[in-house]
């Protein structure tokens, strides 16, 4: 799998320093699970936060601290021996999405929003939401632009749009300059992660008024 | 938003924290201590002795050098991200014990100690701050060979010490930037302005190791 469309800086370094409301959260991390790349830049971030840590002048804290600590681990079971789970390799939903999900493309409960377009809310704390689109093979979101920031990863199939294709792994920063109509390619349902931080501003009549009922 | 601290607070306030101020010689480990050899070079080779005298060893004494260095500064940088004294000692105690109980899965080939308790205060904070969940991406599958290579792990510690100097020389204004965005909230054309840090040579040696894993879980599953 080659991606060519990574997460950028900001969204990279807010995500490292625990910035980011939850649903971009999702985004990002389900892409580093698909991406070395951003794995490896990920990483150098969370260095980054570790000298920062370093850096800290240290606030006053007392040796009764260190024995509550203590008292604590005292009380907790040990996680020695325990593996992180094995990850399901190859499968359509990566985790940090699985969870979100309840399990794999099957455990998702799609919601018709027209157009032969499903999609699912998913439930995230936060000023962001996010959902899972699906868009038929050859079929398009309708024409929309951006208040905020939408992040769009494919998880299967692939779309077009104005800007360019993105396939698997793909993820598209669009912002609020942006106006696009995505179309699924020919062949495969495109099936996508989408969040956004304020809601989409569609430019038909129609998608506008179904909007306030299917909260995109 | 802080519901759950007030139990913290009463046994918090009774003490004026310049009382329990902790002066530098503290917060600097001893260097030789039962069950910790230090070949160290630098202050991180210190911590990763200590980090696996605490897996290994169940080691106290090592626990307790990582606890007066760490714990001031997670509690120092939940303040600075707008986290209450109390709360942030109460989130202090818990990282650490997070460290303790974790301990196993530190692998100093892929980041320093520093680094490390890093991600562990700041998922505490997102957690009992920000009451949100944190995603996080699919663990890499590293093999039952625990031990990491010498090599990879000096390489990690030079790099982060290297980092670590490029950060004190940057120019206060582009520093101030960088640390408002790890203490709190900034926006995404601030960020965008934050960038161009000394990331490179970080990156590329992760990206070095991930590839070296790429191949060896590929030789694996032939």
């Amino acid at each position: 799998m080659t991606i060519k469309h990574h997460l950028n800086e900001p969204l990279l370094m807010a995500y490292s320093a625990g910035t980011l409301p939850e649903g971009f959260s999702l985004v990002a991390a389900t892409h580093i699970s698909m991406c070395d790349e951003c794995r490896a830049r990920l990483a150098s971030y969370d260095a980054m936060g570790g000298s920062m840590l370093e850096r800290c002048e240290p606030a006053g804290i007392g040796d009764s601290a260190l024995a509550a600590t203590l008292a604590l681990i005292d009380g907790m079971g040990s996680e020695l021996g325990q593996a992180p789970g094995h990850p399901v390799v190859g499968a359509v939903l990566p985790e940090p999405l699985r969870t979100y999900v309840g399990g794999g493309v099957d455990a998702i409960r799609w919601r018709s929003v027209g157009g032969g377009v499903k999609q699912a809310l998913l439930d995230t704390a936060g000023p962001a939401t996010a959902r899972l689109f699906r868009i038929p093979a050859g079929a398009s979101v309708p024409d929309h632009g951006h208040r905020g920031i939408e992040l769009t990863l494919v998880l299967r199939g692939a779309f077009r749009d104005e800007t360019d294709r993105f396939g698997r792994g793909d993820v598209e920063i669009a912002d609020e300059h942006m106006e696009h109509t995505p179309v699924a390619e020919a062949g495969e349902d495109c099936i996508c992660l989408a969040a956004t931080d304020a809601p989409l501003r569609f430019n038909a009549l129609l998608p506008r008024l179904a909007q306030r009922f299917l909260r995109i | 938003m802080f519901e759950g601290v007030s139990i913290v607070e009463v046994s918090g306030a009774a003490a004026p924290r310049n009382l329990y101020a902790a002066p530098n010689a503290v917060s600097k480990p001893v260097p030789e201590t039962r069950n910790v050899t230090a070949p160290a070079d630098t202050a991180d080779a210190r911590w990763a002795e200590c980090m696996k005298a605490v897996h290994r060893d169940r080691d106290r004494d090592a626990f307790a050098q990582l606890f007066r260095h760490f714990a001031p500064r997670v509690k120092a940088f939940l303040m600075k991200s707008g986290t209450d004294a109390s709360l942030a000692e109460e989130c202090a105690q818990d990282v650490m014990a997070t460290v303790w109980r974790k301990a196993h899965l530190y692998d100093p080939s892929r980041a320093s100690v520093a680094t490390w308790i890093f991600t562990v205060a700041r998922n505490r904070r997102i957690d009992a701050v920000r009451k949100m969940r944190r995603p996080e991406p699919e663990d890499l599958a590293w093999g039952p060979e625990a031990e990491p290579d010498p090599a990879d792990v000096v390489a990690m510690q030079e790099e982060s010490t290297r980092l670590a100097a490029a950060l004190a020389v940057l120019p206060e204004k582009q520093r101030a930037l960088i640390e408002k965005a790890y203490f709190g909230e900034l926006s995404h054309s601030e960020i965008a302005a934050a960038t161009g840090l000394p990331l490179g040579t970080i990156k590329s040696r992760i990206r070095l190791a991930l590839d070296r894993l790429r191949h060896a879980m590929q030789r694996v599953d032939e």
